[in-house]
């Protein structure tokens, strides 16, 4: 299942401003492995994503999200449940 | 793939703190001299990171009622609290604990972590919502994964994201239950309960206060931080240990909802797990007499906690944002705490090193916890300990 692009593109812009410049990010990254993303960035991360979104994404669902994709594709099915 | 593959990562991490630190992996109290003072690696070291903080452990009355219970009813009760693991001392301790903390209900756990454990993962489910602070325990963590509810961080301490979280979830029409430490362990910060509260009210939701560093600690009679902040009576569950304060093992839960009791029938860590030993129930409960009665005990903590604090500050030392018996100092670089932490103990102090992702923010810690037990003589020889390793601060 393919990520919707204003998603993805959005989180890639918040990526960009708590991870180092020159990481080229894609749908495909890894959060941790290539990204560094450890638990104190990852909280700054997705207290950024949900008020771009203005979503509030439960801890319980981090253990699945490994890549930008998955992260586009939580959100996606948060926006979908709020409709 | 090996079964043991997975603790690759974790061998490489201990391998890089060894590289630190060979005495990290070998402290080993091989003597205790007193409540404040140990033999480490041969040598006697003034004990500065143990959450001793009334000298419970030590006192003469707390020994003697752990060993008559010993004496009179044996040294385990070999049951769970269901079945033939209650005795009458405690549902004694259970009645004892809800007098003092001014609730009508108590069920006292065989640890703390089994109290959060055992509350979290029974009083709410999959279909409500958690909001916790992002430096509550893991104890905290571990019981909302047990009871599978939806769990949401909020920033520690920062009442405007807890308020925007709060106000997004609300709408969606669940129960919210907000869990909050009353002293944070790390950074022996208080929570700011009365904004709490007042979100609490405004949203309709629950609170529960883990006031495991606390009890003992803050409060005029010693109830912890609802006491201090005036609020006990918006609190839903209070929880808190007999391990730090009190100088025992166990835990327990007090609630003025009556429902609190039927946590007996449904909760799993309560139902399968042995109840608590006699011998740490009564020197629980006498630790909870003699809080009531000695308030000296708190003035003497909370004059050595502000002793070093000031001590440390007047050093430049980046501490925490208050004087707590918990004092956290602050390193940026994790080998030079390391060499720090060495030095301490090389002057015969002993505190704990926190590193990251355990440390709040990032930064590597040297937590201290002081003790009423503490001489000033001994809050003097931790200061001048600390003068020494300076540079590497």
């Amino acid at each position: 299942m393919k990520a919707d692009e204003r998603i993805l593109s959005k989180i890639v812009e918040i990526l960009h401003q708590h991870v180092s410049k020159k990481t080229a990010i894609r749908a495909e990254t890894n959060l941790e492995a290539d990204l560094s993303v450890d638990s104190l960035k990852s909280m700054e991360i997705l207290a950024a994503v949900e008020d771009a979104f203005d979503i509030s994404i439960p801890i319980n669902v981090l253990s699945d999200i490994e890549t930008v994709e998955d992260l586009a594709l939580e959100i996606e099915g948060l926006l979908k449940e709020q409709q | 793939m090996g079964l043991f593959n997975k603790f690759q990562k974790t061998r490489e991490s201990i391998e890089t703190l060894r590289h630190y630190s060979n005495s990290f992996f070998r402290i080993v109290i091989d003597e205790v001299i007193s409540g404040t003072e140990a033999v480490i690696n041969g040598r006697p070291t003034i004990l500065a990171g143990t959450n001793n903080y009334l000298g419970m452990p030590q006192r003469k009355e707390c020994i003697e009622a752990a060993c008559q219970a010993i004496m009179e009813q044996g040294t385990g009760t070999t049951g769970s609290r269901m079945a033939n693991g209650t005795y009458s001392i405690h549902v004694e301790l259970e009645q004892a604990m809800s007098r003092f903390l001014h609730k009508k209900h108590t069920i006292v756990f065989t640890t703390g972590y089994s109290a959060n454990l055992s509350v979290l993962s029974t009083v709410v489910g999959p279909k409500d919502i958690v909001i916790l602070d992002a430096d509550c325990h893991a104890s905290i963590y571990d019981g909302c994964r047990l009871g599978g509810v939806q769990v949401y961080r909020f920033r520690h301490n920062d009442m405007a994201d807890l308020g925007k979280r709060i106000e997004r979830l609300s709408k969606g029409g669940a129960n919210i239950l907000i869990a909050v430490e009353g002293l944070y362990s790390m950074l022996g910060d208080r929570a700011p309960l009365r904004e709490i509260v007042r979100l609490k009210t405004r949203y309709g939701a629950y609170l529960l206060v883990d006031e495991a560093h606390s009890l003992g600690v803050l409060g005029e009679k010693g109830r912890g931080l609802a006491e201090e902040a005036g609020v006990e009576d918006d609190v839903d569950f209070v929880i808190g240990t007999f391990s730090k304060s009190l100088g025992s093992v166990g835990g327990y839960c007090s609630s003025n909802h009556k429902e609190l009791e039927l946590l007996r029938f449904t909760s799993r860590p309560y139902v399968f797990t042995a109840s608590s030993s006699p011998a740490n129930i009564a020197a629980a409960r006498k630790a909870i007499e003699i809080i009531e009665r000695e308030p000296e005990l708190r003035r003497r903590l909370w004059e050595n906690a502000n002793q070093l604090f000031n001590r440390l500050q007047e050093m430049s030392f980046v501490l925490g944002p208050a004087p707590s018996p918990i004092i956290p100092v602050r390193f940026q670089e994790i080998p030079q705490a390391f060499e720090a932490w060495n030095g301490l103990l090389e002057n015969g102090v002993y505190v704990n090193i926190v590193l990251p992702p355990a440390s709040p923010d990032g930064t590597a810690l040297l937590r201290c916890s002081l003790s009423a037990s503490h001489s000033p003589d001994q809050v003097e020889k931790i200061a001048k300990a600390f003068k020494k390793i300076k540079h590497l601060a």
